[in-house]
């Protein structure tokens, strides 16, 4: 049966795995930290457009193609919100940016949808990184943070 | 014990075949650090493309020799532990539909008509081949496991109070997760991609079938694992010279494991669309759930270490790790399975950040992936296959084995190899470099405008630690197979090692019987996917035709 080393040990492990997922719990309350949020999907997605909605929120819908995004570049100012929707028109694509915790899938018949900050300057990769074809190394696209023209 | 010429010539065609098209899945390993470092940047060699290669590294490795070791396995184990040996149609049937299968896949992978990967997600699509071999090499197995139950109930019938084995316990709660999981992706691949790829159905709805991959496609990664935990429970304690600590909590473990193990896949899908974040979230804390089995077993398996050392005389707070018999040739399965749990202390804990909800945003598919995974799939789960398959094949054939000194390195040098490619793919993936990519020829090709000078040393290192893996690997086959070709010096048999328990146990009826479990495990499963597979219905907007991976435009069928 169970002695008493066991026993601790079990509620050791229990009170750790409490811990992470308070962590988690911490991260989405107080971080704002999430995983994409769940759309109804239609057409509209399917454009590839920036829209600005003021002067500092804007609003980015990729298209994911074989082998590339659109919009391939997207310029932006410093300091901006930035929703990003991604979708795909062909198989599936991976949408990651460097150095940003954006991770999505671009899936035919889906979207997905997050939203980040840019309060760098630089250029951010965007890199595909689901296997989607013979020609899946090549497809990248590039966010353009920069300050405002003006 | 004595073993039929049947069932002694069936395990050996059943560890031969999937370590012959190992070397194919090996060579394949190292091909991929050659091409993701850079160092080549081409997009195939020897007419073998890239992600063809993968494919076959994926399928044969994570699929093929894992599917028919836990068959072999559990033939030998069910035949050692409840002395019957199993039905003679059955065997032959599963042993067939399993070759027959996995040729068809095969031929399909090699003639480059299949390049989807191991997950073929769709609309990328394969031949129907690939699609019908795997699903045929599944129902053998299920073959097999059907049998076994038969051969179990007839067992219990006669020896209603007698505690059931443990590792016959694990064998059959692995094959309920193994044939559960299974059925979703054999609704798939055979209702849903097969008439697809056919072109008798225009289009497959792609979020539902991603959804029914994962809810296979983690309980799978238990399926290859569990075949381990059998050993460390039930031999690695012999092995080492002494007791296993705690029978019951091997058992405790494995019921766990039966009720957690799939409930838990969309945790593969936090970046996916169509399925809510109250799923995923769910689903994310239920894989914490999982991770207490595993951390019980650490401990056990810890406290029979520690108590073999001190039979041996060892003394001291840690010194007595010391006193474990590492490198010796007759007990080579130690250094197998102590390795590949040595490995498990850091793919555990890399999978428990994966398994973090929103964390997961951060290395999700990157390199950091088949990082963490090949320190469990390719940590415990390899080295007890490859131990597990030449101590077999020693005994089946009575022969003795070739090079036992190159032997008994082998899991060191591979555990070494697994440490400094996982530290390489780790570091890359938390720099953003993508998994399942041909670097080469772009983002690490100083000729390309995409290369990314970053990943340079990260996968440099992939690049050793691949090359010591695939070294290791070199030196097994020479040892397996020139056992295989060797002189017989003894009879046939099986023999393996048994551990007692330490402290006395008793039978406690609710961990000697499966009803209840299967209840539960059937409602937690209900509960957690029926959201998620109406999720995946309801919210996608339309579906897919099928694209080949080579051609941006969709495959239309001639009517």
């Amino acid at each position: 049966m169970i002695d008493v080393f066991e026993r601790r040990v079990i509620i050791t492990a229990i009170l750790v795995m409490g811990l992470f997922i308070l962590a988690i719990f911490y991260a989405m309350g107080a971080r704002k930290a999430d995983v994409t949020e769940c759309l109804p999907y239609d057409k509209t997605y399917e454009t590839a457009r920036v829209e600005q909605l003021d002067k500092t929120t804007y609003q980015i819908y990729y298209v994911a193609r074989m082998w590339n995004f659109e919009p391939s570049v997207a310029y932006i100012p410093v300091g901006s919100e930035v929703d990003l929707f991604v979708t795909s028109n062909d198989v599936v694509h991976g949408f990651n940016v460097y150095n940003k915790n954006v991770n999505l899938m671009a899936v035919p018949g889906g979207v997905t949808k997050t939203t980040v900050r840019f309060d760098q300057p630089g250029v951010y990769k965007v890199v595909c990184h689901e296997y989607c074809g013979t020609g899946h190394q090549n497809m990248q696209a590039e966010i353009i943070v920069n300050y405002p023209k003006k | 014990m004595q073993v039929s010429r049947f069932l002694r010539n069936t395990i050996l065609v059943e560890l031969f075949v999937p370590i012959l098209l190992l070397t194919v899945g090996i060579y394949h390993g190292l091909m991929q650090v050659i091409y993701r470092a850079g160092v080549i940047h081409q997009s195939s060699v020897a007419k073998l493309d890239y992600y063809q290669g993968l494919t076959l590294h994926g399928v044969i490795n994570a699929v093929v020799l894992t599917t028919f070791f836990a068959v072999a396995f559990g033939h030998a184990t069910i035949a050692f532990y409840l002395k019957k040996e199993p039905n003679k149609r059955a065997t032959a049937l599963s042993m067939w539909l399993m070759v027959i299968g996995t040729l068809l896949a095969a031929a399909a992978m090699l003639a480059g008509k299949a390049s989807v990967l191991y997950t073929f997600y769709p609309p990328l699509k394969a031949h129907p081949a690939f699609y019908i071999g795997t699903a045929m090499l599944i129902i053998g197995s299920w073959v097999a496991f059907f049998d076994w139950i038969t051969i179990y109930l007839n067992w219990k019938k006669e020896n209603r109070e007698t505690n059931t084995p443990l590792a016959v316990i694990g064998t059959l709660v692995n094959f309920t997760i193994w044939f559960v999981c299974t059925t979703a992706v054999a609704y798939e691949v055979l209702v849903l991609l097969v008439p697809w790829s056919l072109g008798l159905t225009p289009t497959v709805n792609v979020p539902l079938a991603r959804t029914l991959f994962w809810f296979f496609g983690h309980a799978l990664v238990y399926f290859w694992l569990l075949p381990s935990y059998i050993m460390f429970y039930t031999m690695l304690p012999k092995l080492a010279g002494g007791k296993l600590y705690s029978a019951t909590a091997g058992r405790i473990a494995f019921f766990l494991f039966l009720l957690l193990s799939i409930p838990i896949g969309v945790h593969h899908q936090f970046g996916d669309p169509s399925i809510g974040r109250g799923v995923k979230l769910s689903q994310s804390l239920l894989t914490f759930g999982v991770a207490l089995p595993s951390f019980i077993t650490a401990f056990t398996l810890a406290a029979s270490l520690e108590y073999a050392a001190r039979k041996r005389g060892a003394k001291g707070l840690y010194s007595w790790i010391w006193k474990l018999p590492f490198f010796r040739k007759d007990v080579f399965l130690f250094g197998y399975l102590i390795n590949g749990l040595i490995l498990f202390i850091f793919g555990g804990l890399t999978g428990l950040v994966l398994a973090s909800y929103s964390l997961n945003n951060v290395v999700h598919n990157t390199a950091f992936i088949p990082g963490h995974f090949h320190m469990t799939v390719a940590g415990p789960v390899f080295l007890a296959i490859l131990g597990m398959s030449i101590f077999l094949l020693q005994q089946l054939t009575g022969k003795k084995i070739f090079l036992p000194t190159i032997n008994t390195i082998v899991p060191y040098l591979w555990t070494v190899g697994v440490i400094i490619f996982s530290t390489g793919l780790m570091w890359g993936g938390l720099m953003g470099e993508p998994r399942r990519t041909n670097l080469g020829l772009t983002y690490l090709n100083p000729a390309s405008d995409q290369y990314h000078p970053y990943w340079v040393i990260s996968s440099m290192l992939g690049l050793a630690g691949g090359g010591i893996m695939f070294v290791a690997g070199f030196l097994y086959f020479i040892s397996f197979f020139g056992t295989l070709f060797g002189k017989r010096v003894a009879e046939p048999t099986i023999d393996l090692p048994v551990s007692e328990s330490l402290h006395e146990e008793k039978r406690i009826p609710i961990f000697d019987t499966f009803k209840p479990w299967l209840a539960i495990m059937a409602l937690i499963i209900f509960l957690s996917y029926l959201p998620a597979i109406s999720d995946a219905l309801n919210n996608t907007g339309k579906k897919a035709p099928p694209y080949l991976p080579t051609d941006p435009t969709p495959v239309f069928q001639k009517k």
